[in-house]
């Protein structure tokens, strides 16, 4: 009867200690992840703001966490392509990628702004109303009438402008790219396609400078 | 007569680059400054190169000496003072002025070190959290507004550079250089800096 006790509780510290060491092989070190932070920040901006480098560095504040890791998946997938972004993500383990994403949620800087102010009332009516002509949904639909986004919908409000005309006119080359694996990034293909480059510049405009 | 008119026409072409700034303002200024970074702006010793480097860059860096904000010790000791009663539109004039001289490249770096330091410019080192410089720089480091041309640029003159950030001086508000080449140890530095010198 004893030795059977023995045993179960020596089975019991086992079963303990295995559980305990999976957890903790999958939660972050806090030093690491500070360290993950900062490189992230380097060029993302030390408020995740954006920053304006030779390629427009996009705002990662007040992003949705959910919408993060999906860019970061599709970057490592390479169903989203961009050379930088591949390499910076390929070494994020999933748990470091999950901590990430969802740290920027909290942060909240200014906008950096930078658009045309003269587009900004037209991208503003094109954002609340779409573009029935052209068959393009009002953005606020989805995005929200504030531009924050939800789950894997994406935050535009504070977005820097020349980023989001970049991503905008060149949707169909850099998302989706593996066809046996379709994600959502499909939704914003036909809109993408249905706005001009003015049109894109004047939603850019009006997002970039919302809170 | 005759013969003194092909060496009026050689004479004209010489001097002419020196006699479009011989009526400005700004000669004199430009007269100082080529004195430490060479008659072609090409750099000279400890003084880099000026020849091609974004004029908006230039501008600020100037900006910055002035108000003692880019603090390393050769700054300190030449260009706090060179900088120091420089009206604005003369900081104008000298930026455009020497952002508009095609640079030559310094090929002065480690050529065994190139490959290993084009890999650390344009793919970084993730695991080491070290970032691309490409991101900002340039895929060949021709530098965009006020972030400055790095190709090209001399070995002694990127090294020194990337040391003291990492030591802890300033260049500008808001550079997130510092942060950059605190990532950085001395191999990594070698590499770019040897790498960069032979980017055209």
């Amino acid at each position: 009867m004893m030795k059977i006790a023995v045993l179960h509780s020596a089975l019991r510290t086992a079963i303990l200690a295995a559980g305990l060491s999976i957890a903790l092989s999958q939660v972050v070190r806090a030093d690491d992840f500070q360290a993950k932070l900062l490189y992230c920040k380097t060029c993302h901006g030390l408020s995740g703001q954006g920053y304006h480098g030779y390629y427009p560095m996009p705002r990662l504040a007040g992003q949705q966490p959910q919408y993060l890791e999906n860019q970061l998946r599709a970057f490592i997938e390479h169903r989203r392509r961009n050379a930088i972004m591949a390499n910076v993500a390929h070494a994020l383990s999933p748990s470091m990628l999950s901590a990430l994403a969802h740290h920027f949620r909290d942060l909240n800087p200014p906008p950096l702004g930078g658009g045309s102010r003269g587009d900004i009332a037209t991208g503003r009516r094109m954002y609340e109303e779409g573009l029935p002509e052209s068959n393009v949904p009002a953005c606020s639909a989805c995005h929200g009438p504030d531009a924050r986004g939800q789950d894997q919908i994406p935050r535009l409000a504070g977005q820097l402008p020349d980023y989001f005309y970049s991503k905008l006119v060149n949707w169909s080359a850099e998302r989706g790219q593996d066809s046996s694996m379709p994600d959502s990034s499909a939704v914003m293909g036909p809109t993408s396609h249905n706005l001009t480059k003015s049109q894109i510049a004047a939603v850019a405009a009006y997002v970039s400078g919302l809170r | 007569m005759k013969r003194v008119w092909p060496k009026l026409v050689i004479l004209a072409i010489l001097c002419s680059p020196v006699s479009s700034w011989a009526g400005s303002s700004i000669a004199a200024s430009v007269r100082n400054c080529t004195w430490c970074h060479g008659t072609g702006a090409q750099g000279y010793t400890v003084a880099p190169r000026l020849a091609g480097q974004r004029s908006l860059y230039i501008e600020a860096q100037l900006r910055g000496y002035a108000a003692h904000i880019r603090d390393n010790p050769l700054s300190k000791q030449y260009m706090w003072s060179a900088a120091a009663n420089l009206r604005t539109d003369t900081v104008r004039d000298l930026a455009d002025y020497f952002a508009s001289l095609p640079p030559k490249t310094a090929h002065d770096g480690h050529w065994g070190l190139a490959a290993r330091g084009q890999a650390i410019y344009l793919q970084g080192i993730p695991e080491a959290n070290i970032a691309a410089c490409l991101a900002c720089h340039g895929p060949a480091g021709q530098g965009v507004r006020e972030i400055p041309r790095l190709g090209g640029l001399s070995y002694f003159y990127m090294k020194r550079r990337l040391q003291e950030w990492g030591q802890g001086y300033h260049s500008a508000p808001m550079s997130p250089m510092p942060l950059v080449a605190s990532t950085l140890g001395p191999d990594e530095i070698e590499a770019l800096a040897s790498y960069l010198s032979f980017v055209r």
